[in-house]
């Protein structure tokens, strides 16, 4: 169930929403409501502070430099590891997000706030998740450019674009629910990529095989299937988050 | 109105709540105080649809918890001693906010009559981090009343709250059950509580060691019934 | 099961028992294979640890789906003895892999798919450990462990493949035209039925371990509560 799948009842704005009044549309419409309510005010409130995606991305750019130094990266060997630095860069930027937009909400108690809400509990799911993954993309945006100037290669590429979009969102997908049972422990956060990483090696490697495949101009036939291993792992994740998510805030 | 039967709740296998039977009628204001640990949070957090009843029977507003937890949220307000709200928007935006997610029709009116009310009128484009612990308190409660709730659920509400807030919020709570409002108060201050509330009643060691009406006892005899309960 | 005595005690029995039968079986009744050697022998408990560090956390994952639904304490502690006797399994699968790859493939570890997706295994497992460390309330531990449980579960088979892709595309280093091809060997039937013979022999270990497991559990949070009940008295 993604909340796009919803997106009718967005033009419905004026009508007094009960779920029970006018059915399944009405419902649809609240339950989206709720979402970008959620959604709209972490934009909001990230609009004003820069907190998180300034920590974001001076954390990439710093990471991209690292590489450099690290790798001792000449013109060859940049390009062969250019989308794996690529997506370590994104994974690691992700990680600080997420850790930040759930522990900001536990810290402030605003978390119960959002508890009391007589609204579904995977609504503020999506609207967390849609979240992280919007700030995930704007790191990428800047980090993409800048990227394919340092390193020299195409990484803009419609394609590469949509390696990205689905890349981060399974990593956001997963982050987000994972995120929301870190902050509970005690040393949360070194906690959440602990939990995090191992159980997002599929995305890395799809992601980073995907990008490699078409910076090296590969055959569509070897790269589509990364493109379904994304996508399959996007759908089961979200599913399972949407169904877990339930359990993570109850108390 | 709320109503607990027979309610208990573990933490792994310890008791924090055993067996609390609480009745509130409708229009009914109840003080609920105790010494720190004997469950009173636990049973506001039940109450409030937060955490779940390990066994026994709950009813806010006449539905059953957690049953019909969805239902109970739309009719139920909170005000915490921490005031669930974002320092990174305005007053302003911090309220509809949570209209948008108790999905108010007409917010905008009700929204700035109740910032008019709790005296931030002039500071609502103002960041809620620019704004001192009094004043966010009071913009909790406005935060509290915003959909109008049948039962208002109080967590030491008057924690930080700066002298015009704390007799603002007296004013609302004895309006509000003047209107027929089931409301339901968690407090230290006993002297202070037990004037404000119909009923006050203590918790200890999660059971209900004590009730009484404020007509029934003086302040000086209900102060002595406390210690004597929490001293002993 | 878990609580009585009397099964725990027969099951100890019967493990002990199974377990030397299966070693004398390793030892002699199955062959010696004839490029490998005798370290090929290493192969019967390799195999039989590997499934049964699988299974472990299969049963995590049904504990798991089984406590979010019930919420019943039992199913929390089945979850987690039986991640913590999966990770002592795994690692014997992958020392054993370890002995047996050195003279099989010439080298002790490769980025092979199963040995790759078992080391991430392995790694989820540590972190289900290290989060259940984490959380204090008891109740929200059970319920973020399940959750892990689960989700970790799905992700081992997509790790598997993503890796197994990424391998098929790229030649495999070691070993020539793949893994399988080096270390292969003919299985005549008293190797099949010794092979057999230790899974279902490691299977009933593992049973045991885990009622031992949930028993010291049982007993660890009674002399807990026991010693609440003393000092509040």
């Amino acid at each position: 169930m993604r909340p796009s799948s919803a997106g009718e009842g967005q033009a419905l704005p004026g009508q007094p929403a009960r779920p029970a009044a006018s059915g399944a549309l009405a419902a649809a419409g609240a339950y989206w409501r709720a979402v970008s309510a959620v959604l709209w005010k972490d934009l909001a409130a990230e609009f004003r502070s820069r907190e998180l995606l300034s920590a974001m991305l001076v954390f990439s750019l710093l990471v991209v430099l690292i590489f450099n130094f690290a790798l001792q990266l000449d013109r060859v060997a940049r390009e062969n590891v250019a989308a794996g630095v690529l997506w370590v860069t994104a994974v690691f930027s992700g990680t600080l997000g997420l850790n930040r937009s759930l522990s900001q909400e536990k810290d402030r108690g605003s978390l119960d706030g959002l508890l009391l809400a007589p609204v579904d509990r995977s609504a503020l799911y999506f609207g967390k998740m849609l979240g992280n993954w919007l700030f995930m993309l704007v790191v990428q945006a800047i980090i993409l450019p800048v990227f394919s100037v340092l390193y020299n290669l195409p990484m803009l590429l419609p394609l590469n674009l949509v390696v990205v979009l689905l890349g981060t969102l399974g990593y956001a997908g997963v982050g987000t629910l994972l995120a929301s049972m870190a902050v509970h422990s005690r040393s949360r956060d070194v906690m959440l990529p602990i939990l995090l990483l191992p159980v997002a090696v599929p995305v890395l490697v799809a992601a980073v095989q995907a990008s490699g495949g078409l910076l090296e101009q590969r055959a569509w036939d070897e790269i589509s299937q990364w493109f379904s291993l994304l996508i399959g792992y996007d759908v089961i994740f979200i599913a399972v988050a949407f169904m877990a998510f339930d359990y993570v805030l109850e108390e | 109105m709320i109503e607990t039967r027979a309610l208990t709740k573990h933490f792994g296998r310890q008791p924090v709540l055993r067996g609390v039977e609480l009745s509130v009628a409708p229009g009914e204001f109840v003080a609920l105080m105790g010494p720190n640990g004997a469950g009173k949070t636990t049973l506001l957090r039940i109450l409030a649809s937060l955490a779940r009843p390990s066994f026994g029977a709950v009813r806010v507003a006449g539905l059953n918890l957690p049953a019909e937890a969805g239902e109970v949220r739309r009719r139920l307000g909170v005000i915490a001693h921490l005031p669930l709200l974002y320092g990174d928007l305005t007053a302003e935006e911090n309220l509809r906010f949570y209209a948008r997610l108790y999905d108010l029709p007409n917010s905008e009116a009700r929204l700035a009559a109740l910032l008019e009310r709790v005296g931030l009128a002039a500071r609502r484009r103002d960041l809620v981090r620019t704004f001192s612990r009094g004043m966010q308190q009071r913009l909790a409660i406005a935060r509290g009343l915003l959909h109008d709730p049948e039962v208002l659920l109080l967590d030491e509400p008057y924690t930080g709250l700066d002298p015009l807030g704390c007799a603002l919020l007296d004013e609302v709570v004895r309006e509000r059950s003047a209107q027929g409002r089931t409301l339901l108060m968690i407090t230290h201050d006993v002297a202070h509580g037990f004037a404000l509330a119909h009923r006050s009643v203590i918790l200890a060691r999660g059971q209900i060691a004590f009730t009484a009406r404020r007509d029934e006892l003086t302040p000086d005899a209900f102060a002595r019934q406390y210690a004597a309960i929490v001293g002993g | 099961m878990f609580k009585s005595d009397r099964v725990a005690q027969i099951l100890n029995l019967v493990t002990a028992g199974l377990l030397l039968v299966a070693t004398a079986m390793v030892f002699f009744y199955a062959p010696t294979e004839v490029t490998m050697g005798a370290v090929q022998r290493v192969f019967y408990f390799h195999v039989a640890a590997a499934w049964v560090g699988l299974a472990a956390f299969m049963v995590t994952f049904v504990a798991g789906l089984v406590y979010l639904r019930t919420g019943k304490h039992l199913w929390d502690q089945i979850g987690h003895a039986s991640v913590e006797i999966g990770l002592v399994f795994t690692v014997m699968g992958a020392a054993s892999g370890s002995i047996w790859a050195r003279p099989a493939w010439n080298t002790w570890w490769t980025w092979d798919p199963r040995l790759t997706t078992y080391t991430i295994m392995a790694l989820i497992y540590v972190a289900y450990l290290m989060l259940r460390q984490g959380l204090d309330d008891p109740d929200r531990r059970a319920r973020f462990a399940a959750i892990y449980g689960i989700v970790g579960f799905i992700s081992v088979p997509i790790t598997f493949f993503s890796i197994r892709i990424w391998r098929t595309i790229h030649p495999v280093v070691v070993g020539g035209s793949g893994d399988a091809a080096q270390g292969t060997f003919h299985m005549t039937s008293p190797m099949l039925q010794t092979m057999l013979f230790s899974v279902f022999t490691f299977s009933v270990v593992y049973v045991c371990l885990l009622v031992n497991r949930v028993r010291l559990e049982d007993l660890a949070e009674r002399v807990e509560q026991l010693k609440v009940r003393m000092l509040s008295a």
